[in-house]
């Protein structure tokens, strides 16, 4: 029968595409080792630990790199993260002013549609003299008795770096927020202020403990983002590899160091080790990524225990 | 209705706490895209922009050609790589994906979709620059498509599960084999979905720079040979952003207009095509 073996191959070229997934999965992560190899041989694990990063006496660490990303991501997400989770609720909760709802999606979609290098850019020309200026001396006034707001303010630095992830990631929490708020049943809302509770009440005692594993999921995947992102950081960190309290000063994250040292990288160890970092982000990444989604997954299909 | 007054001012002080967000989430928006627009004209409007390259550092005036032609041509090879590939995949799922294997793909596929986009830098670099020993466009077009494979092979796998079983079963009954009821009638049903997510797809592709820096790796010269190496608008923004000379960092500015009038119009035009589709 020729229609039996029509399909047979039709099945065949479809599984074959997905094999094909498989195979590229495969050859990526070969992929990221083969370049790093020289500087995994010779540094090995404790590259995770050195503080050097000296390209002269071919000494290399990620411990800078590891901190540069851990701080900017966490100042990132402080930022967005109540920031992100008002815009959530406002969008899937607030019935007064509806009519903002869909022009305030659209203008989330269009950040989150702008390309990392013109946030960049705008963050290199824009923001760095703003922070220099006003947002850095402010903080030394008023909260200069922390170690965290001292020593001169160039405007390149953890913080600046801090602000630009949080505009950036800022959409990819509103629209995951506002899902899993979404999701939570209508009933429990409609119990809640029943029995007499105010709006912001039934926020805080039913929404958001009900959304809490689905929130705590999209915070994660908003931190995926913030510790990948390469370009916009590379523009305003100031790109220096060093450990300090203070957030004014110039840093470094994994993904800058590969971008900005690529070019001038001469010798296989100095080559080697930025790949290293990019195995070390990517490694970070996808552990993150992974506890993200199986949180959002159980909470999206209800396997939640609900009372 | 006599709730206490603390009650009612928490209440309205969180309802004002909200609006505050939106508006805070809403402003950087504004403030980019004016900027951008105010920043970015002057250098579009300067003759040459569009059709000559660059000059070299110091000397006025120049364009952006290289780097126009350049994205135009990674993200095309990027994707004529990916789109049917993905595609394929994506049928692969809604039609035969309901088992381990399917779970397996769609896996894999969440995977690559939130790593960072320098990782497929690496890999471009690894598979086709140490093998050729040279950069080329050829190479972010690698690292490109497989960044946009995830996009294309969720939204090709939503778009089909959406199309009704009746049609299937109405194909079947007529004694259509499987193969050409998944091609014939379930492909063209969902067309729309599918070329969406294609587009969307190749949105974030042209907008991508981390990818590139290792693999088309810039080049001031127009470039039409793709597997030379080759400049890209997001590329010129980068380098010309952080060079002292004015006319560069006009240009960067005129690049980043141009660069995303070209992303929005693709996502207003996957929109636009998704609507034409539905009615």
């Amino acid at each position: 029968m020729s229609k039996g073996s029509g399909d047979r191959i039709f099945r065949a070229i479809a599984y074959s595409a997905a094999a094909l997934i498989l195979l590229i999965a495969v050859v990526f992560v070969i992929a990221l080792f083969i370049p790093a190899l020289p500087a995994i041989t010779k540094f090995g694990l404790g590259f995770f630990v050195s503080r050097t990063w000296d390209p002269v006496r071919i000494q290399f660490g990620a411990l800078p790199a590891i901190y540069g990303t851990l701080v900017t991501s966490a100042i990132g997400l402080l930022i967005a993260f109540p920031i992100g989770l008002g815009a959530a609720l406002f969008l899937a909760e607030d019935a007064r002013l509806r009519f903002l709802r869909g022009p305030l999606s659209f203008a989330i979609e269009l950040l989150a549609g702008i390309p990392s290098v013109v946030i960049g850019l705008w963050a290199f020309f824009v923001l760095t003299p703003l922070m220099r200026d006003s947002v850095d001396p402010f903080l030394k006034h008023t909260l200069g008795f922390l170690p965290f707001f001292q020593g001169s303010a160039s405007g390149y630095g953890f913080l600046t770096a801090g602000v630009v992830l949080a505009i950036m990631v800022l959409p990819i929490m509103i629209a995951l927020s506002r899902d899993v708020i979404r999701a939570v049943p209508r009933s429990l809302r409609e119990a809640s202020l029943a029995l007499g509770a105010t709006n912001a009440e039934t926020i805080w005692s039913v929404i958001l403990p009900y959304a809490r594993v689905g929130i705590t999921g999209a915070v994660l995947l908003s931190l995926g983002r913030a510790l990948g992102e390469t370009i916009a950081v590379t523009m305003v960190i100031g790109n220096r590899p060093q450990i300090t309290s203070s957030l004014f000063a110039s840093g470094y994250t994994l993904p800058s160091v590969i971008a900005n040292e690529f070019t001038e990288a001469v010798g296989d160890v100095y080559l080697g080790a930025l790949f290293y970092l990019g195995v070390v982000l990517v490694l970070i990444t996808i552990a993150v990524n992974v506890i993200a989604r199986l949180l959002v997954w159980r909470f999206t299909r209800g396997e939640t225990v609900s009372a | 209705m006599s709730l206490p007054l603390i009650r009612t001012l928490v209440d309205r002080l969180v309802a004002g706490l909200i609006v505050l967000c939106v508006s805070v989430a809403a402003v950087p928006v504004l403030v980019l895209f004016l900027f951008v627009l105010i920043n970015g004209l002057p250098g579009m409007l300067t003759p040459g922009f569009f059709t000559d390259p660059p000059h070299p550092q110091g000397v006025p005036g120049g364009g952006v050609l290289n780097a126009i032609i350049g994205t135009l041509e990674i993200v095309g090879i990027g994707s004529l790589l990916a789109v049917p590939v993905g595609a394929l995949i994506g049928i692969f799922l809604s039609e035969y994906g309901r088992n381990q294997i399917g779970n397996t793909v769609r896996f894999i596929s969440d995977v690559f979709t939130g790593l960072p986009s320098i990782a497929f830098g690496i890999f471009g670099y690894t598979v086709v620059v140490l093998t050729t020993h040279h950069f080329s466009a050829l190479s972010a077009s690698v690292a490109l498509a497989v960044l946009m494979l995830p996009v294309i092979l969720r939204a090709t796998e939503t778009a089909l599960v959406l199309v009704p079983n009746s049609l299937r079963e109405a194909g079947l009954a007529l004694g259509a084999p499987r193969w050409r009821v998944t091609l014939e009638i379930v492909v063209p049903a969902a067309l729309g979905g599918i070329v969406t997510g294609a587009l969307l797809a190749m949105a974030r592709a042209a907008g991508e720079t981390a990818p590139l820096l290792f693999t088309a790796f810039g080049n001031d010269i127009v470039q039409t040979n793709p597997l030379q190496p080759m400049g890209a608008l997001s590329l010129t923004i980068f380098r010309n952003a952080l060079v002292p000379y004015p006319n560069l960092q006009q240009q960067a500015w005129a690049a980043a207009l141009l660069l995303v009038t070209l992303v929005a119009a693709t996502n207003i035009l996957a929109r636009i095509y998704v609507r034409r589709i539905q009615r």
